[in-house]
């Protein structure tokens, strides 16, 4: 009996790390999303399809190209960025003046391309990077170097935009325009430029996000699906465009996922996450409603 | 009026007549489908037309399908009565997840983006649930042992199902029409227009928000359990999903959401481009549709947000009018 | 320095400027009185950029207004304190200031300019890691200005700077108008307080009903027996 408890333990514990590892990365992934929709009122609801075509982009300079993982990385990041900025141009600047849900539905069209894309052009085989990190085993309990990595490389980027968001004229700009919308030009600030910069470090930290995933997961067209539900309780639970919100609501469903996984598959952890959402907005509607559209 | 009336009764009778003239197999295999699907994306216009922009209704869809063939399957629940109850089922999920959304006043994105997870997560319970459903190979209804055909729901026989999905379509049509003309209708666009003044003009929002979802959950529950009945094949990625829910917004963007064939002229595009995609390029057709599919839709929002149904309309009844700025201003689909 | 020549503007269909024509030498103190919903608001608007106008020219030291850029006409040396102060109230102060010093010109002298700005306003300094939002509407009025001196202009649009501030605040934003002025600066100011504003500009305009009605000197408007009745209460 005490044996047993002791084993029960240090899965719990190993499973609670391993959440706070996952974390990281959805933290990263809600700090896009809500990034965008602070500054520029739009939800990318193919977020998570942008991350899918850099997994693949990571797949074929490393696989295929034969890049050093290191050097593939910089290169997915600015390719997603440039994704970014390329959807912000083409999709949503032309629909700035239209209401909100038309801009949220052309990006619903966008993540049919890129998924029909990625199916069309690469196929609907699962691929992955091939390279298997070691594992870090510490006492009885055993972490993988990719969460490892990824959760280290997701707290860097993420710290990297705050010093960007508050260091620079550009990032205090980018906090600015959420606030006033308005007066901006009395600033000297042409949105335009705000919102296409904005747009391409959302999709440079999907990019990051990419190049972390890759590591742990293998790509297929629909990878996108398997994050993208979870990321945007996250926004909807930390409240749309609140980072800080974000950020703790991103913890909060990796370990209920991570925990959930324990007791079985890890779908299961999703639907978990799922509930306790549901169960959320019914006791804590406050925190919901911090930043209503 | 009358007149009206009769090109109606007329136009109905030539549909039923239609199969009994023209029997050719595939084009009525099509014809069904594209008789289910509009009853699919009609339901998800009769609360998407007032601006409870939903991509659930994938979701329910599912439920639909997955429920029924479970039942019998597993249980030998007749789909007579396993039907009802997995629209059953879908209608409670829709009041689980809407009444929180309406009581707490959750609009817009965050309505979006709560009923975009509930689709996600229904297909990944399916997926998880591999024991039972099969996963994402999908799932195959048992035949029914001979002589219980009508017991199973399930008919070889085309025409038949021609008839069923055709009555299915009307009755979702009327339903469309009932809604148009009774006080849900003006509390709806009352509350589409502006929710605080509609509650102050003792309009009760929630109530009125949670009715049209559950009957626009029901519908498409009923879509799904019969999309299962007749294809006797379903897998999450065909029935449940995101990408599912997608379709039926872009299905009815594109035809038009505030026409009651709006959502008919959708899936008809749709279906038939599908299609043509399927023969030209056979089994390299796969992700092209859904390629066409996502750059239509961009397209659509951006240069024809009233759908081409609605567009045809508005040109036919104020020929003059229509500037693309004023136009886009007065898309319910599109109010926040 | 400013030129204004025969403005018609508004919003939508709805006009709210006809006609106007106003100059601004350079250092001098204009002020433009009125009452509320005469225009004065859309007149700096139009000034500054964020609305266009209709019809007619606005120069800036010889360059055409109207066909610059709304967020390139802050390099031309106009700067706009808003009405109501509009100030970024979840950002510190020193981020608001950061803001007002945006513009590629400014960037470059934002150390000092920054050091200026807390030479005329200690206040700010002690303040600057304070959220602006919750600090009184005097000091939010000081940041307001300060943010708008960031980016060194040559010319001031101040917009109802003594609106909704208790009567001592008042006389101290007035105070620092003076002082603004006999620094070098031009300024435009619009206000409702018209006893005051009369002490601190040189000239001034009237504007009823989106047109000007009366120009003069302060002393030569203050002294008018329109003015008196129906500003000045005497």
């Amino acid at each position: 009996m005490q044996s047993f408890l002791n084993i029960f333990d240090i899965y719990l514990l190993e499973a609670v790390i391993n959440g706070i590892l996952l974390g990281g990365v959805l933290a990263l992934l809600a700090l896009g999303l809500n990034l965008i929709f602070g500054v520029i009122d739009v939800t990318w609801i193919c977020y998570a399809e942008l991350v899918m075509i850099g997994m693949y982009g990571m797949y074929y300079l490393v696989q295929v190209f034969h890049l050093p993982y290191w050097a593939a990385a910089p290169l997915v990041i600015l390719l997603v960025a440039l994704l970014g900025a390329a959807l912000h141009f083409l999709v949503i600047a032309p629909l700035l003046t239209a209401p909100p849900i038309n801009q949220l539905l052309a990006t619903g069209g966008v993540l049919f391309i890129l998924q029909s894309f990625a199916t069309v052009a690469f196929g609907i085989d699962f691929r992955n990077l091939g390279i298997r990190l070691p594992v870090l085993a510490l006492g009885e309990m055993n972490f993988s170097y990719a969460r490892l990595l990824s959760f280290g490389a997701a707290l860097v980027g993420m710290v990297g935009v705050y010093l960007f968001l508050t260091r620079t004229f550009t990032g205090t700009a980018i906090r600015a325009i959420a606030q006033d919308r308005q007066i901006m030009p009395l600033m000297g600030v042409d949105p335009k430029r705000i919102y296409l910069v904005t747009s391409a470090i959302g999709g440079g930290l999907a990019g990051l996000a990419a190049c972390l995933l890759v590591l742990q997961y293998d790509v297929h067209p629909f990878v996108g699906l398997s994050f993208g539900p979870i990321t945007f309780l996250i926004c909807v639970l930390g409240g749309l465009g609140n980072f800080i919100g974000g950020f703790i609501a991103a913890f909060v469903f990796a370990e209920i996922i991570s925990l959930g996984g324990l007791f079985s598959d890890l779908e299961w952890g999703y639907v978990l996450a799922f509930a306790f959402f549901i169960i959320m907005m019914f006791i804590r509607p406050a925190g919901l409603l911090a930043r209503r559209s | 009026m009358n007149r009206q009336a009769a090109f109606w009764i007329i136009a109905l009778l030539a549909l039923v007549a239609l199969p009994f003239v023209h029997r050719d197999p595939y084009h009525l295999h099509v014809l069904v489908l594209i008789l289910i699907w509009s009853f699919a994306y009609t339901s998800w216009s009769i609360m998407g037309r007032f601006g409870l922009v939903s991509l659930g209704h994938g979701g329910f869809m599912g439920i639909g399908a997955y429920v029924t063939a479970l039942l019998w399957n597993h249980l030998g629940v007749s789909p007579w009565i396993g039907i009802p109850l997995s629209m059953a089922t879908a209608g409670v999920l829709a009041l689980v997840v809407a009444y929180p959304c309406f009581r707490f006043r959750i609009t817009g994105h965050y309505f979006v983006l709560v009923t975009l997870a509930l689709s996600g997560i229904v297909l990944q319970v399916i997926t998880a649930t591999r024991d039972y459903t099969g996963g994402s190979l999908g799932y195959t209804p048992q035949r029914a042992p001979s002589g219980k055909w009508l017991f199973a729901l399930q008919f070889d026989d085309k025409i038949t199902w021609y008839l069923i999905a055709l009555a299915v379509w009307v009755a979702g049509l009327v339903i469309w029409r009932a809604i148009d003309r009774s006080m849900i209708r003006h509390a709806m666009e009352a509350i589409s227009e502006d929710e605080d003044a509609a509650a102050a003009a003792g309009v009760n929002v929630t109530a009125e928000k949670l009715k049209i979802t559950l009957i626009s959950a029901l519908m498409t529950a009923l879509a799904g359990a019969l999309y299962c009945q007749y294809q006797m094949f379903i897998s999450p990625d065909t029935v449940s999903g995101i990408a599912v829910s997608l379709q039926m917004v872009f299905a009815a963007i594109v035809g038009g959401v505030y026409v009651a064939l709006g959502p008919t002229v959708g899936a008809v595009i749709t279906i038939v481009l599908a299609e043509v995609l399927r023969i030209s390029f056979g089994t390299k057709a796969v992700g092209w549709d859904n390629l066409v599919y996502g750059v239509l839709l961009v397209l659509f929002i951006i240069f024809l947000p009233k759908g081409i149904l609605g567009s045809v309309i508005d040109r036919i009844k104020s020929p003059r009018k229509p500037s693309r700025g004023h136009e886009q201003q007065t898309v319910p689909i599109a109010r926040r | 320095m400013l030129e204004l020549r025969s403005i018609d503007a508004g919003y939508g269909s709805f006009q709210v400027l006809f006609d106007v024509s106003l100059d601004v030498k350079a250092g001098e103190a204009v002020g433009v009185i009125g009452p509320n919903g005469a225009g004065k608001t859309t007149l700096m608007r139009v000034i500054s950029g964020l609305i266009r106008p209709i019809r007619g020219a606005i120069a800036m030291q010889g360059t055409d207004v109207v066909a610059t850029p709304a967020h390139r006409i802050v390099s031309l040396g106009i700067a706009h304190v808003p009405e109501n102060r509009r100030l970024f109230p979840r950002l510190t102060v020193a981020d608001n200031l950061k803001m007002g010093a945006y513009m590629p010109g400014a960037r470059a002298h934002y150390a000092e300019r920054l050091e200026f700005v807390f030479e005329l306003f200690p206040r700010m300094k002690e303040r600057r890691h304070q959220m602006a939002g919750t600090m009184s509407g005097g000091e939010q009025q000081m940041c307001a200005i300060g943010r708008a001196l960031m980016s060194n202009p040559k010319l001031l649009l101040l917009d109802e700077p003594s609106a909704g501030l208790a009567p001592v605040v008042v006389q101290q934003v007035f105070e620092l108008v003076r002082r603004i002025r006999s620094s070098g600066l031009t300024v435009l100011i619009v206000e409702q307080n018209v006893q005051q504003v009369l002490r601190v500009v040189d000239r001034a305009y009237l504007l009823e009903a989106g047109s000007i009605r009366a120009a003069g000197t302060a002393a030569e408007l203050a002294a008018s027996d329109t003015i008196k009745q129906a500003y000045l209460g005497v």
